[in-house]
Formats: structure tokens, C-alpha cells, sequence
């Protein structure tokens, strides 16, 4: 594909990770953090978002299985979660786990596992969006 | 736990301490100084800030690495010693007590963020994090060295712009809760609440 057409790929990806709300302005403030001295800053952030974010689903996993559940420690990983995800501009993956929490702070044990099923649902559409989304953003970069 | 390398540091660099457990946004808060012309030293934990400084029992309060920090910004939320512990630590030690101290946390609740004023703190950040609050508190840092009248005047200055600035604010963000009120006169600069206002101004400042 052409340097136009994949600069034109890249833009109406990013416009619909905007539009359909996967991404909020944190997302912005990360790419305007990007310059010449840090050429793969925002790559590095997402990276860093993942290997956390994996971590952290095992744990909440480990948690919501064990008896009785510990409530306390499942909200302070989802705080966690929520905080990485808000900071690299993940809204949708922000939102669910707000909505986790609340099931976490009634000790509502079915409400908190069926909600994370929707935030490792989440989680998993942003960051294949995102792969994708970074991949052709590094083919553009590199095409003459 | 990552050390200034750089020999001769620039005397006119303010050197920040960020301290945040969590990675992401540790290369966040990294970026976001230096690209507003700070050094940075990043550490995970309240526990290492305090070896950084030299606040160890073992080192008594002498830095080991010898570069001044100008500011410390730490996240509240850390296991082990909070971000709010670690102010007090900072704020009751004759050594760094003058260092100014800016929390950062994600969530706005009011009693924490009152909380962390009266302990002394400089600012209330609200995550995620923004250059523009960055830029604000490297603002208030240089704004430091003026005397007591100045920035008495500055205060009184910002909470008239912050009443006029409160019937058009929209942030979602404002607790429900009823704020406390602010003074009618100027001249009670000299308590907690004009200043804890100007703070509060920021807090709606945000996004």
C-alpha cells in the first residue's frame, strides 16, 4: 500500500478508536508526549498498559475464584486496572471497571463476575484495536 | 529504581521526584517532567522516595547522590506507605520539610484531598495526569520563592477569579458535597481556607 493510502488508513483508524469511544484525550495527551528524542513512546505506554493489565486480570481471576472473596483486594486490583487503563485513555476499559467496583463496594459476587466478563471483553477489543491500529501506524512511519 | 545519571546537572533544571507504584504511570509522569524541562527520578514506592532522599534511620537525613530535589510528586494510592504517609514523613523532617509536595490520585474525594492540604501538600492532582497540570504546578514551583505578602495577594487575586469562575464551571468531577464556604474577607489570608480554595479552583480547573 502507498505512503498516502496508509497515512489515509492510519487517520480514519484513529478517528473511529475516537469516535466509537475506545479512546478518550488521554490517549491524545500520550501521542503528544511522542517526539523525536522518543520516537516509540506511545507503543512503550500501551506495552507497559498490557503487561500490568495481564498481571492484573490473573490476579482478579485468582480472587473472584477463591472463597470466601476477599472484596477489599479484588477492588484494590480493579483500581489499579482502572487507574493504568484511564491513564493510557482506555475509556470504554475505564467505564466497565467503574462499573465493577460498584458490585465490588455491595459485595455482589455474581454482579462483580458477570461485570468482569465485560471488562476482559473490553480489554480484549481495545487492545487488538490497538495492535492493529500501531501496527499500520509503524508501516506508515517506515514507508518511503 | 532509576538514578539521575547525568553528571553535571544544570543547577537551573528543577529535579522532580515522582513516586507511583503503578509502571504505566510512572513513564507517563516521567515524560510529562521532562518534556516541561525537568531531571526526574522515578521510584515505585514511598519507601524508596525516602532512601532516595536519605530519610533512611540508617543514613540520617543526608541525600546519598548529592542533586537537590526541587518537588516530589507521589500518587496516594501505594501499598505499603501511602502517598499521604510519605508527605507527612517528608513535611515532619527538618531536613526536607520545605521540598513542596504534590499528591496525584484518581479518585476526587473531598476529605482526602482536604486531608492532604492540612498536612502541608501543594497541590491535588487529579489523574489521569495532564501536561497542562504539570505546566501549572512547575508554575506554582517557581512562584515559591516570593514572599508572604506577594503570594497573599495572589491568593486573594485567584479566589476572586475562582468565584467567577465557579458559576460557569461544568466538570463532572466536583464532589456533591457542600464545600465549605469561602471567606468574605480578604483578610483571612492568613487561615487555611483561601488557599484551600485556590487549591480546590485547580482541582475544578481540571478538564
Amino acid at each position: 500500500m502507498d505512503r498516502n493510502r496508509l497515512h489515509n488508513k492510519v487517520a480514519s483508524m484513529r478517528r473511529s478508536l475516537f469516535d466509537q469511544g475506545y479512546l478518550d484525550d488521554q490517549f491524545i495527551q500520550l501521542e503528544d508526549l511522542q517526539d523525536d528524542t522518543n520516537p516509540n513512546f506511545v507503543q512503550e505506554v500501551v506495552t507497559l498498559f498490557y503487561n500490568d493489565s495481564a498481571r492484573l486480570i490473573q490476579n482478579i481471576e485468582q480472587a473472584l475464584n477463591s472463597r470466601p472473596i476477599d472484596f477489599c483486594k479484588l477492588d484494590d486490583y480493579m483500581h489499579q486496572f482502572k487507574g493504568s487503563s484511564s491513564s493510557i485513555g482506555a475509556k470504554k476499559v475505564t467505564n466497565e471497571c467503574t462499573a465493577f467496583r460498584e458490585y465490588c463496594n455491595a459485595e455482589n459476587a455474581e454482579g462483580c463476575i458477570r461485570s468482569f466478563q465485560q471488562v476482559k471483553q473490553e480489554y480484549a477489543i481495545l487492545k487488538r484495536k490497538l495492535e492493529v491500529y500501531l501496527q499500520t501506524v509503524r508501516q506508515a512511519s517506515q514507508t518511503a | 529504581m532509576e538514578v539521575a545519571g547525568e553528571v553535571l546537572a544544570s543547577e537551573s533544571q528543577l529535579h522532580v521526584l515522582a513516586v507511583d507504584d503503578s509502571h504505566v504511570d510512572r513513564k507517563v509522569i516521567e515524560k510529562l517532567l521532562k518534556i516541561s524541562s525537568c531531571k526526574v527520578t522515578t521510584v515505585e514506592s514511598g519507601a524508596r522516595a525516602l532512601q532516595f532522599l536519605g530519610l533512611d534511620e540508617e543514613k540520617g537525613s543526608l541525600g546519598f547522590n548529592g542533586l537537590k530535589v526541587n518537588l516530589i510528586m507521589t500518587d496516594y494510592s501505594m501499598p505499603g506507605m501511602t502517598g499521604y504517609e510519605l508527605l507527612k514523613k517528608i513535611k515532619r523532617s527538618s531536613a526536607f520539610r520545605e521540598i513542596p509536595v504534590v499528591i496525584m490520585s484518581s479518585e476526587n474525594i473531598l476529605t482526602r484531598i482536604d486531608s492532604c492540604l492540612e498536612e502541608g501538600a501543594e497541590e491535588f492532582l487529579v489523574k489521569p495526569v495532564k501536561l497542562s497540570d504539570v505546566k501549572r504546578v512547575m508554575n506554582d514551583c517557581i512562584m515559591r520563592g516570593e514572599t508572604e505578602g506577594n503570594k497573599r495577594r495572589r491568593v486573594d487575586k485567584r479566589k476572586f477569579e475562582d468565584d467567577n469562575h465557579a458559576s460557569s464551571s461544568s466538570s463532572s468531577s466536583i464532589p456533591s458535597s457542600p464545600s465549605s464556604p469561602l471567606p468574605s474577607s480578604p483578610s483571612t489570608a492568613a487561615t487555611s481556607s483561601p488557599l484551600h480554595s485556590l487549591k480546590r479552583a485547580k482541582l475544578r480547573d481540571h478538564n
